[in-house]
């Protein structure tokens, strides 16, 4: 009894116990009310399916999840920016290529101008974001929510109030897939960040360093480490998924819609990150856990519009999840069951507690 | 007795700049603006009338900043309070005054789970309101995604209740004099105004918020009793919040899902402009009051121009946000040199 207990808890304790736990709750919805649900065809070479559209469309949120699991590690905080940032990353991209016209068939600029161009801007706005936190010392949302509001507004004056379209077929390879990979694009930038930033981590010291950062900032400026340097690459990296993922939302439809882009994914990448065991009060982080986090919740945001939830109406659903999942953290929580299981114990033996 | 007074200085100091930079926008504005009436007592009277939500919902972001919280649901809680006005008096019949009552009620209920999981579950409240802003912007589709525009009568009489003042007016294009007017609005938010400024400055309560700002742990040693105080703002703020929701619903007469959006930052900068940090422990209402009118300076400005799109409203915000908060920043760095 007490071992089997034992190792009940053991694999609770695992760190990707909750998040695999969740996914699994989630796909087992799926199944029981759709039959079909990993069902994976083959239309003119390239892969259909639930769960390729649920892998597919999490990408940029796999992407985000990264950066803000890093921001979260070395900060304690999280960036709300990052919705934002990518429709300015967008923005920039699509008005570089299209040369700021509403709507054109041709580029007109270098490809590779226009990727530029949206990954600088991601890295800048992360580098400001980072520079209020670690340098100026501010509250990381509150930093940030400068940039989520503003953002918006910058992705407007860009595109002059209005959606650009850029009818490209080559633009769309970054979204759609490219001709004879039955996978689409999208999957494979996931993967390749995900990817390079666990080879960085793993292989240099830079992981180690923005875990002790986020545990005590001030220890580790005492062993040495450049705290606020470090902050400042996190909000940075952060900013260039931003960036990336900007790209990857214009491309899937060819267009910016500066106010509808990468709408409401901040919550989203946050979501993921608790989701996926980090504690949201910075140090030890789990990428794999915020990968899982995220797939976790794009498999939850399809299953919800499978049952007709419209999009305005997911951040309900979603806010809810994120504070039963942030109060399960709690030790405070912890405590006060515990202190109520003892005064029912209590209430056994002893005299009853109403 | 001289440490004291240092500190309150290094404060005044920012509420100084504060007012000072709000004379000198609208001295600016008068000068550029000359031509087309932006000396008129009404344009400055306006700044009050479109701004009487804001000058709440900030007063009530005072509150919660002095004593160290954030709150960035406002917004959404504002959408959903018109939302639900509107939808209670249109859709379901119901009338103005049992409305208004359920919305501060629910107002007050929201404040009160928010406060619960930041105080008991000491939960960060920056993820709570967060997941509060989503949580109120979805019931605000939720309950409709169309917009609602609000048709009734004791609704629009309060709408429309204004007062003309004795003085100050000007001749119109048909010749006829008009007074300089506010709505009732802008005096319910102004009283609002003057009660939190007692609150804060000559009750036990509004004393205590400032020392949990000031330092949790020595409010704590001192004996005050710091969750139930911090559980008490937040239920304050969610009022204030579903109120300005009401106030601002008395200025659109609709209810709608994008609306309000982005408010928070507003709210926000209003109070940091005025003079309160964003450490918590400093703070005053009426320097809320100058951040709103700096905010409503900026707009008056866009409009007079007519060029511009209203999108650099927020931006020009958002820089004005950040100066005050690296110099904020700055002035703490100093300080802590000294």
């Amino acid at each position: 009894m007490s071992k089997s207990k034992s190792i009940l808890k053991k694999i609770a304790g695992y760190r990707l116990f909750l998040p695999l736990v969740c996914l699994a709750i989630v796909l087992l919805i799926n199944i029981i009310k759709t039959p079909t649900f990993f069902e994976i065809s083959i239309k003119n070479g390239v892969l259909y399916g639930y769960i390729i559209d649920i892998i597919n469309r999490g990408s940029e949120l796999v992407i985000l999840a990264i950066g803000m699991t890093l921001v979260v590690a070395a900060s304690g905080g999280t960036d709300i920016s990052v919705g934002a940032v990518s429709s300015v990353a967008g923005a920039v991209c699509v008005f570089i290529l299209g040369g700021g016209l509403p709507s054109t068939d041709y580029y007109h600029a270098p490809y590779i101008l226009g990727l530029l161009g949206a990954l600088v801007v991601g890295i800048a706005c992360g580098a400001w974001n980072g520079f209020l936190v670690a340098r100026m010392r501010i509250q990381p949302m509150v930093a940030t929510l400068i940039l989520y509001t503003a953002g918006r507004g910058i992705a407007q004056l860009i595109t002059q109030g209005q959606n650009l379209y850029l009818r490209v077929d080559h633009y769309k390879l970054l979204g759609a897939s490219i001709p004879g990979v039955p996978l689409p694009t999208p999957v494979f930038i996931a993967v390749l960040v995900v990817l390079l930033t666990w080879l960085v981590l793993k292989k240099t010291s830079i992981g180690l360093y923005v875990q002790s950062v986020g545990i005590n900032s001030k220890a580790a400026g005492l062993v040495g480490l450049n705290a606020t340097m470090i902050k400042i690459l996190a909000y940075t990296f952060c900013g260039l998924c931003a960036g990336i993922a900007g790209m990857i939302i214009t491309s899937r439809v060819n267009s910016i819609d500066a106010n509808n882009a990468g709408l409401n994914i901040e919550l989203d990448a946050i979501l993921a990150v608790a989701l996926g065991g980090n504690s949201l009060g910075g140090g030890k982080f789990s990428l794999a856990g915020s990968v899982i986090g995220a797939y976790t919740i794009q498999a939850l945001t399809t299953t919800l519009y499978a049952m007709h939830v419209s999009s305005d109406q997911l951040p309900v659903y979603k806010a809810i999840v994120v504070i039963v999942i942030v109060s399960l953290q709690s030790p405070e929580l912890r405590k006060m069951l515990g202190n109520l299981r003892a005064n029912r114990s209590a209430g056994v033996t002893g005299k009853k507690v109403a | 007795m001289k440490k004291y007074r240092e500190k309150i200085d290094g404060n005044m100091f920012l509420l100084l700049i504060t007012i000072g930079l709000f004379f000198a926008m609208y001295v600016i504005g008068l000068i550029a603006f000359q031509d087309r009436g932006f000396g008129k007592l009404q344009v400055f009277l306006n700044l009050f009338i479109s701004n009487s939500g804001l000058i709440v919902a900030s007063v009530g972001m005072t509150i919660v900043l002095i004593i160290g919280g954030i709150d960035i649901s406002i917004g959404s809680v504002i959408a959903m309070t018109c939302m639900l006005l509107a939808w209670m008096m249109e859709v379901k019949g119901i009338g103005a005054v049992p409305a208004l009552i359920i919305v501060l009620l629910i107002g007050i209920a929201f404040g009160f789970v928010q406060g619960w999981l930041i105080s008991y579950l000491k939960l960060q409240p920056f993820i709570v309101t967060l997941a509060g802003m989503f949580f109120a912007r979805g019931m605000t589709a939720i309950i409709s995604t169309d917009m609602i525009s609000i048709k009734n009568e004791q609704f629009l009489s309060w709408a429309n209740a204004k007062w003309s003042l004795p003085f100050g007016g000007s001749v119109n294009k048909k010749g006829i004099v008009v007074n300089p007017y506010i709505y009732a609005g802008v005096v319910i938010a102004l009283l609002v105004l003057i009660l939190v400024f007692i609150l804060l400055k000559y009750t036990k309560f509004g004393r205590s918020i400032y020392a949990i700002g000031g330092n949790e742990q020595s409010a704590l040693l001192m004996g005050l009793n710091v969750r139930r105080t911090k559980l008490k703002v937040y239920v304050i703020n969610g009022f204030l919040a579903s109120f300005a929701g009401f106030l601002f619903s008395l200025n659109t007469c609709a209810g709608f899902v994008e609306q309000a959006k982005g408010f928070e930052m507003e709210a926000i900068a209003a109070s940091v402009i005025g003079g309160t940090l964003l450490t918590g422990g400093v703070g005053n209402v009426f320097g809320s009051l100058f951040g709103v009118l700096i905010k409503g300076t900026i707009e008056s400005f866009i409009t007079f121009q007519g060029s511009l799109s209203s999108w650099w409203t927020k931006i020009v915000i958002a820089v004005l946000l950040s100066f005050f908060i690296i110099l904020q920043s700055m002035l703490a760095v100093a300080r802590r040199k000294k």
